[in-house]
């Protein structure tokens, strides 16, 4: 399925692995400082139903407008460590970032009806030209550029595959498995050569 | 010089680089599954905008890192270094560039890609009186796929298959495949990294090295690197790497040290040419 959506998300629960999403409305950026930062000291704006990207955006000024010039996905599973009380306190409803995230994610995916979802990793310059504008940010000034919370005015932003979903599917480890059997076979075959 | 340096640190991080840009495409001819076609796809309209645009192909721009092969008579050696850290800090102003330069105690980013030891630069002499700056900045998502396997040496060439694609297995989709994977093999635990790093990154795509037997173990990786099915991005697919390539020194008879570096599809690369009369080209 592909599915056009606008920020809120309320019923995340409906997407499945293999869905395509473009969202438009407001994303909001948390890396890894980001996660730790919003645990500790709460949330500065409403994450319910929220898009939270993992990303760390090359955003510059210009004439006084903050401009984003890059903004593609950073590696999840760095956040593994704090997904799961992210998604129980603040109730996100699309993780999206690349490489997948573990079990702890997947359960707390599963309890509170989110989705995981990828972005093309690198893709910098197509991210930059679906974000149209920069709504707030939030500790830029402690945490730089790279790990400030920023919330973007984004239109069509995608492709977002829904790696992982409420239901307890993960497409990373429907791979690994069919990638592990390659791998036997394969150390099988090299250890058979003369 | 420093303008030259400049617009190749531009166009290494707003252009990719042909070779890389031949072989994605062909990647997606090729490949035969639905979700790793959305993701190629996804790459090629990426570096179309980057170009048409001029900005980042990657929002990391990377670790600035540069490797110098330079005459022992090249007349600008003195001024080398200094121009390059110049260089780094208007690119990212101009470009611009991510600050990727973090002090590892005191967790602060230093906001213009230098500090210690920073932009790294490797140096090489050989005879002449040129010099070739090649200039590679490194994202982080690779390289922490990087790995060092100090082997003992009675497993031999079996024994290094075996442990680069369990390697390319165990990264998954985190260095965002499809990869380039350089493999150095002997010397010591750091010329191992450095051959693997040059094997990457400074060699073009398709490219086989000169001796034969070499040549066959690149093939032969390259084939079993797609059969694992990792695909792009670890979501599955026939494209897992876009080539391997090795280089090789000899070894310490008591060592067989493996490094591996995992360059992303974003492999940003340019070189700057400088002969010993002051002319700079931007290759």
């Amino acid at each position: 399925m592909e599915y056009h959506e606008k920020t809120p998300i309320l019923d995340a629960r409906k997407y499945r692995v293999g869905d395509v999403i473009y969202i438009t409305g407001e994303v909001v950026l948390a890396r890894d400082e980001a996660h730790k930062k919003l645990l500790e000291e709460g949330a500065p704006l409403d994450l319910k139903g929220a898009v939270i990207y993992h990303c760390g955006p090359v955003v510059t000024k210009v004439n006084g407008e903050w401009k984003v010039i890059a903004a593609g996905p950073t590696t999840s599973i760095r956040m593994e460590i704090f997904e799961d009380k992210f998604i129980e306190k603040f109730h996100p409803a699309i993780i999206v970032g690349k490489g997948g995230m573990g079990e702890k994610t997947l359960k707390a995916l599963k309890e509170h009806g989110a989705v995981y979802a990828a972005y093309t990793g690198g893709c910098g310059a197509l991210a930059a030209e679906r974000i149209k504008s920069v709504k707030e940010v939030h500790f830029l000034e402690e945490l730089g550029i790279p790990e400030a919370v920023w919330v973007f005015n984004v239109e069509e932003f995608g492709p977002l595959v829904v790696t992982m979903d409420s239901h307890g599917n993960s497409i990373y480890d429907e791979v690994d498995k069919k990638a592990r059997s390659n791998l036997d076979s394969l150390l099988k075959k090299i250890e058979g050569e003369s | 010089m420093i303008d030259e340096i400049v617009e190749a640190i531009r166009r290494a991080e707003t252009q990719l680089s042909e070779d890389t840009v031949e072989a994605l495409k062909k990647a997606y001819e090729k490949e035969t599954n639905e979700m790793a076609k959305t993701q190629l796809k996804a790459i090629i309209e990426n570096f179309t905008i980057a170009r048409k645009e001029s900005l980042p192909i990657c929002q990391d721009t990377g670790l600035q890192t540069f490797f110098i092969d330079m005459g022992y008579d090249f007349p600008y050696r003195a001024e080398l270094k200094n121009a390059i850290v110049e260089a780094v800090r208007r690119a990212t102003k101009e470009v611009p560039l991510r600050p990727n330069a973090v002090h590892p105690f005191l967790h602060k980013n230093s906001g213009d890609n230098t500090g210690r030891f920073v932009p790294y630069i490797h140096w090489e002499l050989r005879e002449g009186d040129d010099a070739i700056i090649h200039v590679i900045p490194k994202g982080g998502g690779s390289e922490n796929m990087s790995g060092l396997y100090m082997l003992p040496p009675g497993v031999g060439i079996k024994g290094i298959k075996k442990t680069v694609i369990e390697h390319i297995f165990k990264s998954g989709g985190k260095p965002c495949p499809p990869t380039i994977i350089g493999v150095g093999i002997g010397g010591g635990a750091d010329l191992a990294l450095t051959l693997a790093k040059k094997a990457a990154i400074l060699r073009p795509i398709g490219s086989r090295h000169e001796e034969e037997f070499v040549a066959k173990l690149e093939d032969e990786l390259y084939e079993m690197a797609n059969k694992l099915g990792i695909g792009p991005m670890g979501l599955g697919g026939d494209t897992t790497v876009l080539d391997v390539h090795v280089e090789y020194a000899h070894r310490h008879p008591a060592t067989l040290p493996l490094g591996i570096v995992t360059q992303c599809w974003a492999n940003r690369k340019r070189k700057v040419h400088i002969d010993a009369n002051g002319r700079v080209e931007v290759i």
